[in-house]
């Protein structure tokens, strides 16, 4: 081995983040990308991507396992009725009705965001027409109103600030949502009139993912899951706008 | 026999479930299916598992050829748009770093083709050697490694590269 190591190869490179290259040749990549800081810097951040990948789903592995795959050892399994009505009342028994077998059980083109997603609009086209009574509980009871929700979705709810944004609380309502029981609304209101919602519901598949956007006739809808609650962000408009408000919302939900 | 073979491979389901959950993104009633329909065929097949063989890496290989043939074809959502760009060089205090960077890298690997989501996943997540996610996937090492570098590529451009550009690199 000369003095100037090789220049490692791209599947070197991965070798080494993965920690799969040999001891030898490790050293010598090592070294060279001591004197390399552009390659190192690279190095470096593929390494931090692969320790968030490694932990990112973790949580993932903690989830109940449902009762569907636990009949398996002792029987062939089908997904007949019959096995659905055992699979409920396992999943009732578990405080765990609604999610994936409400959506199972009316196949497999449902898909359980979207339904989310159109119940808020709904719920939002409902009510932000409403002049007199858009709300059950006026922003002025905001302790009140936050504490109420709270408990009856059984989760730390917040009325998030939106003043910032040109958005005042003008109060808010429950409702029954689509799968996991009730649902809040906040609704918000600028200067000019138009109105914003925030929809909240139990996330019982638990979690987060991403923002995602969705349109839905005049309204557009943001919606992302985080730990205990999924919410629906709902406005008229632009859908940078509309981004960013969620990401203020989003903000002031994470403080 | 059912039994038997049901409780060895019952210690995979875990990681089998978290896998078809991020491959279908966050898709639960779907990937429960996946999952089910891997078990059942792995059931019935118990036969041509070859012993003392790799039956975690088996295991990934039925659902995979499951996931290939029959569920990558449903999977249309033509009404949701999955987005790139969210929190992109927002300032935020420290003790959100995290969490920031958390959705950055699991939004990137969303956007990530198939094939280049499942490289990734097995070697990172799953911890696969690259010789069995080869097996796993049914292409040649070569294809392993280059679909390894596109996706990692490709999340450190979505991730790290918005966050420079604008001088305001989370860390």
């Amino acid at each position: 081995m000369s003095d100037l190591p090789e220049i490692p190869t791209e599947d070197e490179i991965q070798a080494l983040v993965d920690g799969r290259l040999d001891p030898g040749r490790r050293a010598d990549v090592e070294a060279w990308l001591s004197e390399n800081p552009d390659p190192a810097a690279r190095v470096a951040e593929l390494r931090d991507i692969s320790t968030v990948v490694e932990r990112a789903y973790d949580h993932l592995l903690e989830r109940p396992i449902p009762a569907r795959f636990q009949n398996m050892g002792s029987r062939s399994m089908t997904r007949s009725p019959v096995w659905r009505v055992a699979a409920m009342i396992v999943l009732i028994a578990m405080g765990a009705a609604g999610g994936w077998f409400a959506n199972d059980a009316v196949g497999p083109g449902n898909d359980p965001d979207v339904s989310l997603a159109r119940g808020a609009v709904k719920a939002h086209q409902m009510y932000a027409r409403e002049v007199r009574h858009a709300v059950e509980v006026p922003a002025s009871e905001e302790t009140h109103l936050v504490a109420w929700l709270s408990k009856r979705l059984d989760a730390p709810l917040r009325a998030p600030n939106l003043d910032d944004q040109g958005y005042r609380l003008v109060g808010g309502r429950l409702l029954p949502a689509s799968e996991s029981g009730p649902a809040a609304q906040f609704m918000y209101e600028a200067e000019s009139g138009e109105r914003l919602t925030l929809y909240v519901e139990q996330n019982l598949v638990g979690g987060e993912t991403a923002f995602r956007f969705t349109e839905y006739d005049d309204v557009s809808a943001f919606w992302w899951k985080d730990g205990p609650l999924a919410y629906v962000l709902i406005g008229q408009g632009e859908r940078d706008r509309l981004l960013a408000l969620a990401r203020a919302t989003y903000q002031e939900l994470n403080p | 026999m059912q039994r038997r073979s049901y409780e060895l491979i019952e210690t995979h389901i875990p990681s089998l479930r978290r896998y078809a959950l991020v491959l279908l993104r966050h898709d639960e009633p779907r990937a429960d299916d996946l999952v089910q329909d891997c078990l059942e065929r792995a059931l019935s097949r118990w036969h041509l598992w070859r012993r003392p063989g790799n039956l975690r890496g088996w295991l990934f290989t039925i659902l995979h050829n499951i996931y290939v043939n029959d569920v990558a074809r449903a999977v249309a959502r033509p009404d949701v748009v999955e987005i790139q760009d969210y929190f992109p060089a927002m300032a935020v205090p420290p003790n959100q770093a995290d969490r920031i960077r958390l959705r950055e890298v699991t939004a990137a690997i969303q956007e990530l083709p198939d094939t280049q989501r499942q490289t990734l996943l097995l070697v990172t997540m799953e911890g696969f050697s690259y010789d069995e996610t080869a097996d796993i996937t049914g292409v040649p090492i070569g294809t392993v490694m280059s679909r390894l570098s596109r996706a990692r590529e490709k999340v450190r451009a979505a991730s790290w590269g918005e966050t420079r550009e604008n001088g305001r690199r989370i860390k």
